[in-house]
């Protein structure tokens, strides 16, 4: 095997008295495809956004192409803590690219500036590289058309798809998906589902919750099946979704199968 | 015409003698733009630091923020200007004028909501956008001034202005320390003319058309900042 571009070892995180992750560690190689799944309420997005530091782990260690994030530091009852300067943080997540469920596009750029966006401020290329950059990453998810629309303006399904181009933009080594097609109309899940198709087909490193087990079924390299704050179930789309071994792995899926036809 | 006491009486308006006076309100229109204007833009600039100790993630900047926003919403704008006029110079020995102390008075009333409003514009955009902008890598400085305050500032505009006309018609309170604004003005016309209807029509009618053309220049300014609507 080779190093892990990702490493995550015995992640915590609580939030005041409820301990939603109890120690998670996951070793990421390049071009994994992860597909992680759960119920509500699991943690799935607890997971996804403790590596890229939208939520502080409470516990364990993240580490990035080998290097461990952060700097421990003793406290003065003899604890370990783990500390991050802001700049790591922001460098970090300039590396780790995020999808969220809701979008998020920033509704006063258009569509070219919102790609634009991150290449500018953050990494401070010139205006006319940034463009280019935008440019082929908005043709690749089939926007070309629309640069100089408002978010506004554009369907969920091409919302997404420009929220893709703008992760994908900042060239990020890791992608992380917070399902990304949750809250679209169902005959827009296709378009922003075939997008995500074309990164696997590139060799991404990318990891997604959702509740399209299809989908991850066949783009997935790994599934995880997270329940109770620890994996319960790791491994191939065929091992977790055609034949789990855990009970709970067996009941979730019964559930989530009961209407299918 | 005019009913009074059953009777009608037929007012004859006869404004000659007072557009005789009109340079007296043509400074006091001034005064009155200027009073506005000084006052607005320090109230501003103190609203915005004030925001920003209310957003503060520290308790005692907040806490004295919040007790200053406090006192201002529920004390009445004359109180200040005479607590400004008269007992600074018992109290402190400093003495002011009258446009000076208006200032003050106007400027320190009008930061304490400005600051409101900073405060809840700035709060009302969703988490989500700053979540995108540290996601991509943005320092909270960064998504502060590249995501969250362009939005913020549209959605600001319109409570800005109410408050900026509020200051506006405030002013008129200065004419109680004998500055020369407008309504000052008005009056010292008015004991020479014996018009009160004419004056103080007149009057109202300036205030009036330098608010619309304020309100035009706001709808316009406001329509600029939020394009993408
Ligand atoms: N910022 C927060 N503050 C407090 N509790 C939180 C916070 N974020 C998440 N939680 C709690 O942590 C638990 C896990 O939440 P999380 O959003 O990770 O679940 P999920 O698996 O993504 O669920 P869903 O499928 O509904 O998106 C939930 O019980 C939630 O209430
Ligand atoms: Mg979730």
């Amino acid at each position: 095997m080779n190093k892990p571009i990702l490493s995550v070892t015995d992640l915590h995180k609580s939030f005041g008295p409820q301990h939603v992750l109890k120690g998670i560690s996951l070793d990421v190689q390049a071009g994994e495809r992860i597909a992680i799944i759960g119920g509500s309420g699991s943690g799935k997005s607890t997971f996804l956004r403790c590596i890229n530091f939208m939520e502080m782990p409470s516990q364990g260690r993240i580490a990035l192409d080998g290097h461990s994030l952060g700097s421990v530091k003793q406290t003065r009852a003899g604890e370990t803590r783990v500390n991050y300067a802001e700049r790591e943080l922001c460098q970090v997540r300039a590396r780790v690219g995020m999808v969220f469920q809701q979008f998020n596009l920033f509704p006063h750029m258009t569509v070219l500036e919102n790609v634009m966006e991150g290449l500018v401020t953050v990494k401070r290329a010139a205006k006319t590289e940034a463009r280019e950059v935008a440019l082929s990453q908005l043709t690749k998810v089939g926007l070309s058309n629309r640069l100089d629309a408002y978010p506004s303006q554009l369907s969920g399904g091409q919302q997404q798809r420009v929220a893709i181009a703008r992760a994908l933009a900042m060239e990020p080594e890791i992608i992380l998906f917070d399902e990304p097609t949750s809250s679209l109309d169902p005959e827009l899940v296709g378009e922003v589902l075939r997008s995500i198709r074309v990164l696997a087909d590139e060799g991404r490193t990318m990891l997604l919750v959702t509740h399209e087990l299809g989908f991850a079924y066949h783009f997935a390299t790994k599934v995880i099946f997270l329940a109770d704050g620890v994996f319960h179930e790791v491994g191939t789309p065929e091992e977790v979704l055609k034949e789990p071994k855990q009970q709970k792995t067996k009941e979730f899926l019964r559930r989530f199968n009961e209407f299918a036809f | 015409m005019v009913r009074v006491g059953g009777t009608l009486v037929n007012y004859i308006w006869d404004f000659s003698a007072v557009f005789s006076h009109a340079d007296l309100l043509i400074l006091g229109l001034r005064n009155t733009v200027l009073l506005a204007i000084v006052s607005i833009a320090i109230g501003l600039a103190v609203g915005l630091a004030l925001a920003a100790l209310l957003l503060c993630q520290y308790r005692v900047p907040r806490y004295a923020a919040l007790a200053f926003v406090e006192f201002y919403r529920s004390t009445p704008p004359i109180v200040h200007f005479f607590w400004f006029y008269f007992a600074l110079p018992v109290l402190f020995n400093i003495e002011m004028s009258p446009f000076a102390a208006a200032v003050l008075a106007l400027s320190t009333q009008s930061s304490a909501f400005y600051a409101e409003v900073f405060r809840g514009g700035i709060l009302s955009i969703e988490r989500g956008q700053r979540e995108a902008g540290s996601a991509l890598g943005m320092t909270k400085a960064q998504a502060m001034r590249r995501v969250v305050l362009p939005q913020a500032v549209a959605r600001m505009i319109a409570p800005l202005v109410e408050r900026s006309f509020e200051l506006t018609k405030t002013t008129a309170l200065a004419s109680t320390l004998a500055f020369a604004d407008l309504l000052y003005q008005a009056m010292m016309i008015n004991s020479e003319t014996f018009r009160p209807l004419e004056v103080y029509t007149l009057v109202a009618l300036m205030y009036l058309i330098l608010l619309t053309f304020a309100s035009a220049l706001a709808r316009i300014g406001e329509r600029r900042a939020a394009r993408w609507r």
